[in-house]
């Protein structure tokens, strides 16, 4: 039976699989869903291959939308229950706004009979969870309240998981609620009137309960005295009563409610009794055999540490935590690690940060980038002394030199450079290091900085004269890469300036090594070798350009910045599960993952960028490191801004001609960097600093990676993140705008003015006025686009933090290229308009010359991005490109768009451009807009190899707020 | 809420998939075979839940079969780990001790059952009788459509003799 009745569904796969496109796809749908009409069978085989064929971006579902509705409004159960379970599994924003009235009417009519009932009530749970406009809570939050007092327990979940999501939007028109749930609640736990099949195991269904305990944590604090009470005397004894058990099902369903019972009271700040009742309920479960209560006992005990009363209480269990550490289950080794990195403070550091150590060389790949950013972090923030940290870290290189950031050893250095009774100890630990065989590359780079620096403070201790040091560290140098030889070269200048009287042996030796290099492929190493050799025949004023490092200023660790921002991390995450939530387009899992990488290799980028740096520097330091320029003789003192000429000179000629035309901000920032170059660098970025709040990454540079997207990061600084998430439609668009706060305290006078260019209608809904610790809040903004022009919409910022008040313009990205629709045009199509729109104004041509060199290909991918869509092959010529688009505004309506550029292949610096559209000043914006984003193509990647001048004037940036950078730079 | 419901084999063959958040296929796939490598690779004694991507998958592991449901970080794990159970114990019941092979055969009543327990992620129904009631009304009507059908058919071949 069950295969003939599968008939007629495999008959419709092949079919399906057989179609040439996507017409006749949709076409054998249409038809399917014909058949449908006729036969509940087919009806019911309909509905379930929509549902498991198609996601809910999908094109098709628009075209059923109405299909649909006609059977949730019929008197057929059998086909209302089909609709609203296809609908509550893959309705999208469509459905919500039009199905969303309808549902509402079934859960709350009397006549439905249960099974309709709970499958509406999930149902408007998706059409609210894609758009929370289509409950008016006004109306709705009265019915909630009496939808609690259903009897049917199915109904009852159904209703309780729509009321969690309705609390955790907008718990203050639910506060009707809360007494139901507690008295829900109480009626559950004394297992009053519950009908045997909602019994689980023995326990009155569990998840109602769950369920019912998880809404209550939205609501902030319960008021009433009564209702607490009743409340307290719920999960006292659910706290008191549940056992460990044999059966697993009956253990799992009963800690189940147990763990949510651990979180409500956590989140009503029960009294202290209370919570060390619940400390020690989580004591035991740590010690457990069970692997699922262990890892859930971490769990909520790393969450447990938010309330600060426990903490002491949580200390006591360290050792049955590190022995969790070592569990050979990694889901809760993580657990055991995170809660131990939580826990940790000046009393336990050394022992905590000890045993991470010492797992760390067992510990499996998975997690020692973690353990190592950890225990570095711990170390810092928590060190007794500073010889301790400076141990911790070095034996942190030695046994996980491939998970140690350069971050982290940067770290090190400040600290060793900022203490003066902290360089001998470095000194002989970095000696010490050498001698092991074997060495990481990162230890390499670490013990040559530190030798170079203060080699001379051991030079009575035996295996430590400079002739030794300089040996034990030149035997690495085969093995290393360029930027450690960069760090040895600089290291071998300053054992030669410490060598006094100078050692004419060594110096031959070092003198040799710099020839060497002189030719050496890469231009950094290069012009180390070129310096340095010269500076040291400068006898002795190489004793003032090659002294001891400055201190460097007092900053945040960029360490602990870094744990913020993976921190932020997971904020974002949930940033994205929201907006994964509320529109569609992405998953939202692998929406995390793909911007994780970009995060990663950051600190990556930076050394490269900090190469360059280098270069630049090492001149700065030499005129700069004693303050005064006097001192040094005139050739090299004066030299301090030709040398920079000299040493940007010839670079910005020879550099790659795709570097040749930085874009505006480059420049500008380069120019700063120049003149930033005369003052000492040591005080730059001090000043910098004062400077209130720095916004992390390039805002020019997000906003011209939201001109191409629809969803990014538009501005980010210690404090806030601003999100961007927009749908464009025709000449509509709506953007939502999310703030969220990074903070453990509120942003306060939020504030958020658009200011529209008079192209645009825009209307920005309410923004609060403070959005609490680490909450994120959503602003939509509707765009409507009135005609064609290039003119931007600004969003003027504002907040507050403490009495740090942020002011910030930023860009918005509802720009030309987001109102244009590609269209494919065909030859025969594409010529006779091309004819039709002679000359100007509907026509314009232009030759623009200073074009940023690109390959047709690339220029097609650009045309591309910006919903230009380039048609291959329509033009004779294969020099050319013909392109075709539609622009959406309010005055020209639909208009359609061809471009024509003809491109010169012996110089790519300058090309024909023809634009043609219907209408005189789309035509005209149009062409400028183009132009705009082929002089001035925003770099998709730095290349920090081959493009040495343009990246060196954005380190002053960097450097402000990377103390890495800036170290790297002092090198 | 639960953004997919995935069953696999020890084999790594996928036998029923249920995606609740959108995922296009390429991401679905991707997931599948990301996932397949994480859970079927973990020993017998461990815990039931994986960190993966932000989120957490609960597991278990029925016979040859790996059930698996992918949530949010601060979801309830041994309420998802309960629903699992709950949805095997009504396919047991309702094929008489569940075997791989019915889950092949007959794969969307698999998919009728789940659609009975969950809907938007969210679960719908936990009582049993309940489930196994609706499944069974929907089978009998499914009967009678079939016999209704054959027998116009009937009716027709006949007037057209």
């Amino acid at each position: 039976m069950a295969m003939s009745g599968m008939r007629g569904l495999s008959v419709f796969i092949s079919d399906i699989r057989n179609c040439q496109n996507k017409e006749q796809e949709r076409l054998r749908v249409d038809k399917e869903l014909g058949n449908i009409r006729n036969r509940f069978k087919n009806e019911k085989v309909g509905y379930i291959v929509t549902s498991c064929m198609l996601n809910e971006n999908h094109d098709f579902l628009r075209l059923i939308i109405n299909c649909v509705r006609n059977d949730i409004i019929g008197r057929n159960e059998t086909f209302q229950c089909l609709a609203l379970t296809m609908v509550g599994n893959i309705g999208g924003r469509e459905f919500a706004e039009s199905l969303a009235p309808d549902v509402q009417k079934l859960l709350i009519s009397s006549s439905c009979r249960p099974l309709v009932r709970k499958k509406a009530a999930l149902c408007l749970l998706r059409l609210y969870r894609k758009n929370p406009d289509v409950v008016n809570v006004d109306g709705w939050s009265d019915r909630m309240t009496q939808l609690l007092d259903e009897r049917d327990l199915g109904v009852l979940t159904a209703v309780m998981s729509l009321l969690v999501a309705l609390v955790s939007k907008n718990y203050d028109a639910y506060w009707g609620c809360l007494p139901k749930c507690v008295r829900i609640l109480e009626r559950l736990s004394r297992n009053q009137d519950i009908p045997q099949d909602y019994m689980y195991y023995g326990i009155p269904s569990p998840w109602l309960q769950v369920k019912t305990m998880r809404a209550l944590q939205y609501f902030p604090t319960i008021e009433d005295p009564n209702i607490r009470r009743s409340l307290f005397e719920v999960l006292q004894r659910i706290l008191m009563g549940t056992d460990i058990v044999k059966n697993v099902n009956k253990n799992n369903a009963s800690h189940a409610v147990l763990f949510e019972a651990l979180a409500l009271v956590m989140h009503l700040d029960a009294e202290k009794e209370m919570m060390s009742q619940c400390v020690a309920l989580l004591g035991k479960f740590i010690a457990v055999r069970e692997p699922n209560i262990r890892y859930l006992g971490l769990e909520n005990m790393t969450r447990m540490l938010m309330v600060i009363d426990v903490q002491d209480i949580i200390k006591k269990h360290q050792a049955q935590i590190i022995t969790s550490l070592k569990d050979p289950d990694i889901s809760i080794r993580r657990r055991a690690l995170d809660l131990l990195y939580g826990m940790c403070d000046v009393t336990n550091a050394k022992d905590i940060v000890e045993e991470l150590l010492q797992y760390l060389s067992t510990a499996d790949f998975a997690m020692c980038e973690e353990l190592a950013l950890k225990a570095a972090i711990l170390a810092e923030k928590f060190a007794p002394d500073l010889s301790w940290y400076v141990d911790v870290i070095l034996q942190l290189i030695d046994k996980a030199g491939d998970f140690v950031s350069d971050d982290i050893w940067y770290r090190v250095v400040q600290f060793v450079t900022n203490n003066d009774d902290l360089q001998p100890y470095a000194a002989v630990k970095a000696r010490e290091y050498l001698d092991k065989p074997a060495l990481h590359e990162t230890m390499v780079k670490v013990s040559a900085y530190i030798l170079g620096e203060y080699s001379h403070l051991l030079a009575r201790r035996p295996g430590c004269s400079p002739k030794e040091i300089f040996s034990v560290l030149h035997e690495k140098l085969p093995t290393v890469s360029i930027s450690t030889i960069a760090i040895l070269l600089s290291t071998y200048a300053k054992i030669l300036m410490h060598t006094q009287p100078p050692d004419p042996e060594l110096q031959d030796h070092i003198w040799a090594i710099f020839n060497k290099y002189e030719s050496c492929i890469d231009a950094e190493i290069q012009q180390r070798a070129v310096e340095y050799f010269t500076l040291s025949k400068k006898g002795v004023a190489l004793m003032d350009i090659l002294a001891e490092m400055p201190k460097f200023p007092e900053r945040q660790s960029a360490l602990i910045k870094k744990a913020e921002d993976t921190e932020i991390d997971t904020a974002e995450q949930s940033a994205i599960k929201l907006r994964a939530q509320q529109q569609q387009h992405t998953s939202n899992a692998l929406v995390v993952t793909d911007q994780r990488p970009a995060n990663r290799s950051l600190p990556v980028k930076v050394p490269s960028i900090n190469n360059n740096a280098e270069a630049n520097t090492a001149d700065r330091g030499l005129t700069e490191v004693n303050g005064t320029l006097s001192r040094v003789d005139p050739q090299s003192a004066t030299p301090s801004a030709d040398l920079l000429s000299d040493l940007l000179g010839p670079l910005a000629i020879e550099g790659p001609p795709s570097a040749a035309a930085p874009d505006d901000q480059n420049l500008i920032s380069g120019l700063e960097g120049v003149s930033n170059s005369s003052d000492a660098l040591a005080l730059a970025p001090l000043e910098e600093q004062s400077n209130s709040v720095q916004p992390i990454g390039n805002i020019a540079e997000r906003f011209r990676a939201l001109c191409l997207k629809d969803s990014g990061v538009l501005y980010e600084d210690p404090y806030i993140q601003i999100g961007v998430k927009a749908e464009w439609q025709a000449h509509h668009g709506r953007l939502v705008l999310f703030l969220g706060n990074k903070n453990t305290s509120p942003l306060v006078s939020v504030q958020a003015l658009i200011l529209p260019p008079s192209h645009l209608k825009m209307e920005l809904s309410l923004v609060p006025e403070t959005i609490p610790p680490r909450a994120q809040v959503q602003c939509p903004l509707e765009v409507v686009n009135l005609r064609p022009s290039r003119d931007v919409a600004v969003l003027d910022f504002s907040y507050k933090f403490g009495t740090i008040m942020v002011n910030v313009k930023l860009r918005l990205p509802a720009v030309l290229n987001k109102f244009l629709q590609p269209i494919s045009v065909a030859a025969e199509e594409f010529f006779p308009q091309w004819r039709s729109l002679s000359g100007p104004p509907l026509k314009l041509q232009e030759v623009v010359r200073g074009v940023k060199p690109l390959s047709l290909p690339e220029m097609a991918n650009l045309f591309n991005s910006f919903q230009l869509m380039v048609t291959p092959g329509l033009d004779p010529n294969p020099n050319n490109l013909v392109a075709s688009t539609t622009f959406y505004s309010e005055s020209t309506r639909a208009m359609l768009c061809l471009i024509r550029v003809e491109t010169d292949p012996s110089d790519r610096t300058q090309l024909r451009m023809t634009v043609a559209s219907g209408d005189p000043l789309l035509t005209f914006e149009l062409k400028e807009f183009i132009k705009e984003q082929l002089v001035s193509i925003p770099t998709p990647s730095p290349m920090p190899a081959l493009a040495p001048p343009q990246v060196q004037p954005t380190i002053p940036a960097t450097g402000a707020t990377d103390p890495g950078a800036i170290l790297a730079g002092l090198l | 809420m639960i953004h997919f419901v995935l069953l696999i084999s020890r084999q790594g063959k996928v036998r029923l998939t249920k995606w609740y958040s959108p995922y296009s296929q390429k991401e679905r796939t991707k997931v599948i075979r990301e996932l397949s490598g994480v859970i079927l690779t973990r020993g017998p004694k461990l815990c039931n839940f994986v960190e993966w991507r932000g989120h957490k998958v609960v597991y278990k592991r029925y016979a040859s079969l790996y059930f698996c449901m992918c949530i949010d970080q601060d979801d309830n794990e041994l309420e998802i780990l309960e629903i699992i159970h709950h949805f095997v114990e009504i396919l047991d019941r309702y094929f008489g001790s569940v075997c791989e092979l019915d889950l092949i055969f007959n794969f969307h009543k698999a998919y009728y059952i789940l659609d009975e327990i969950l809907i938007a992620g969210e679960l719908q129904e936990s009582s049993k009788k309940t489930v196994a009631r609706l499944i069974a009304a929907q089978d009998s009507l499914v009967e009678t459509a079939k016999e209704q059908a054959s027998s116009l058919s009937n009716m027709i071949a006949h007037a057209t003799k």
